[in-house]
């Protein structure tokens, strides 16, 4: 990992849909050499997938999301990771991160409705050994996601020439 | 009724883009590349000092040279990154836009009938300043086939013995180039041989992109004998809030000073808050705009030539310079039709002075999907020419 890689990350996390070509411009670098490095970063799951950043509002698909914090006993020998690792596999589940603070654990977990969020964490999450605690913060609105603002501000007017 | 208007007022030209200006306003779906300024809002967390202090009541006049820790803080940002070293209490001041910092440097040392060079292509109110103090501007062409960098043999032809200023601009607007230290150090051995001064307007210091920016202060024995200006407009995209700086020895410093305190007694305080967290706090978001830029500039450039608008790399600043002469138009026919027909705004070269004729300025300080499109609407405007 040099600092080409990590200009290629960069590029690529602002936006992944530009051809070789305009990467290799941008990155002073062959598209050849453009491929190949982003085959390695594959490779060596340093780029995990390529997804859009959806405002699901907006969307109006009707789907509710909720961040769910934890009190986990962790595990001697494994810690936190096998009740993470269980965590992990529910569909349900879209992000899972290990934090400080009051809470060990905190997920942001989607469903049809909060009816359907409520469900899944009283059946399946606060009942596994170890959980102690959860609280289910359903999100309103979301405002900014992945370095991206959801606001739709007024484009600022600029003026056609200035020397 | 008499003819109120000076003939000082008579004499400087209007702005050169008056008529693209109001044209471009009656279009839409422009895409300018005509602006001088950053696409960038500024940083936020400048905005929110400047917010915060505006709560506190700071909303007073502040000392004429302006505040001090933002002095302090600009000579050792100075001297960090450039070797530069400037009092902050006896050799700077803080002025309202290097616009400002210009106007007071050539009132503060040019008298009725000197003669002060002016290397041009370069930006339009040098030589307004020179006339409006009562000088005679002597333009210096820079040219295509130096890249744009002032060649000193051309300077040597137009030194005469009322020669006492020259005012220089690298990284340039419009054209980008770039004075490295090797191209400075000829410059410098002609400045201090003729016993001239020099101003050296460096706004774009911190937009380089193929090596670290050299201040002309540091080059030979220079420093005694030139004028800096600098400003936080194009670094922090702060072009709005008017604050630049002006640094120079003692005694210029001084007579600078004095015209400051009768003409704008003070560089507005908020802008001078925003100012002093963009230098303490500012450096992550500035090199993130500076990598933008150099990424924009990579492909910019490397369109403008794949599709026939030969155009030098440029080293600094925001601008590309492409020559037009390809396409059989001159820079002004170009910019007209080009913004009639696509709706693309260029500023033609020869605005920016005689070197600039034939060429016409990019800006590309626009958002990537808007340089795309610029492109693709050049290059039919070229192919749809051709022949």
């Amino acid at each position: 990992m040099d600092e080409k890689d990590l200009l290629i990350l960069q590029i690529l996390e602002d936006n992944s849909r530009l051809s070789r070509d305009e990467m290799a411009l941008m990155a002073e670098l062959e598209p050849d050499e453009i491929e190949t490095r982003i085959a390695a970063l594959e490779e060596g799951g340093v780029i995990r997938n390529y997804t859009a950043v959806i405002d699901w509002d907006k969307a109006g698909n009707g789907e509710v999301a909720a961040i769910i914090d934890l009190k986990v006993n962790p595990e001697r020998d494994y810690g936190y990771d096998r009740i993470a690792d269980r965590l992990s596999r529910f569909r349900q589940v879209k992000s899972l991160r290990l934090v400080t603070g009051v809470y060990d654990l905190q997920l942001m977990v989607t469903g049809r409705n909060m009816q359907e969020i409520a469900r899944f964490v009283s059946e399946y999450i606060a009942p596994m050994d170890r959980i102690r605690e959860t609280a289910t913060h359903i999100i309103m609105r979301t405002y900014k996601e992945y370095g991206h603002s959801f606001m739709d501000r007024e484009t600022k007017e600029r003026i056609p020439y200035s020397l | 009724m008499k003819d109120f208007i000076s003939k000082r007022a008579k004499t400087i030209p209007p702005s050169g883009i008056r008529k693209f200006f109001d044209l471009a306003l009656t279009m839409e779906e422009v895409i300018s590349l005509g602006v001088g300024e950053p696409d960038f809002c500024t940083p936020w967390n400048i905005c929110e000092a400047s917010i915060y202090s505006i709560e506190q009541g700071v909303t007073a006049y502040t000392s004429n040279r302006g505040l001090q820790p933002l002095r302090e803080a600009i000579s050792d940002s100075l001297g960090k990154n450039y070797g530069l070293s400037y009092n902050p209490d006896r050799e700077m001041i803080i002025t309202t836009g290097v616009s400002e910092g210009l106007d007071i440097a050539v009132r503060a040392v040019v008298d009725p009938g000197d003669e002060v060079l002016v290397a041009e292509p370069c930006y339009v109110s040098y030589s307004p300043c020179v006339t409006l103090a009562g000088g005679i501007p002597v333009p210096v062409p820079c040219s295509g086939k130096d890249h744009f960098r002032l060649n000193p043999d051309v300077l040597m032809e137009r030194i005469t013995a009322r020669s006492k200023v020259l005012i220089i601009n690298f990284p340039n607007n419009p054209t980008g180039a770039v004075m490295r230290r090797e191209h400075l150090k000829a410059i410098a051995d002609i400045v201090t041989d003729h016993d001239l001064l020099l101003i050296s307007d460096e706004v774009y210091s911190e937009l380089t992109y193929e090596s670290r920016h050299t201040a002309a202060a540091t080059v030979g024995d220079l420093r005694e004998r030139t004028i800096t200006l600098n400003g936080f407009s194009k670094a922090y995209a702060m072009t709005g809030w008017r604050i630049g700086y002006l640094c120079a020895p003692e005694d210029i410093c001084n007579a600078a000073l004095k015209i400051h305190q009768y003409v704008m007694l003070c560089a507005p305080v908020m802008g001078q808050v925003a100012a002093l967290e963009g230098i303490r706090k500012g450096e992550d978001e500035k090199d993130r705009m500076v990598r933008e830029y150099r990424v924009r500039r990579n492909v910019f450039v490397d369109s403008l030539n794949r599709i026939g608008l030969s155009c030098h790399l440029p080293e600094g600043a925001f601008y590309a310079f492409p020559s037009v002469e390809k396409t059989g138009m001159n820079d002004v026919e170009f910019a007209e039709t080009l913004l009639k027909e696509e709706h693309v705004a260029v500023v033609p070269g020869s605005v920016f002075g005689e070197g600039g004729k034939n060429h016409v300025r990019c800006a590309y300080a626009v958002s990537r999907k808007e340089l795309k499109e610029a492109i693709v609407r050049m290059e039919r405007f070229i192919s749809s020419h051709r022949g």
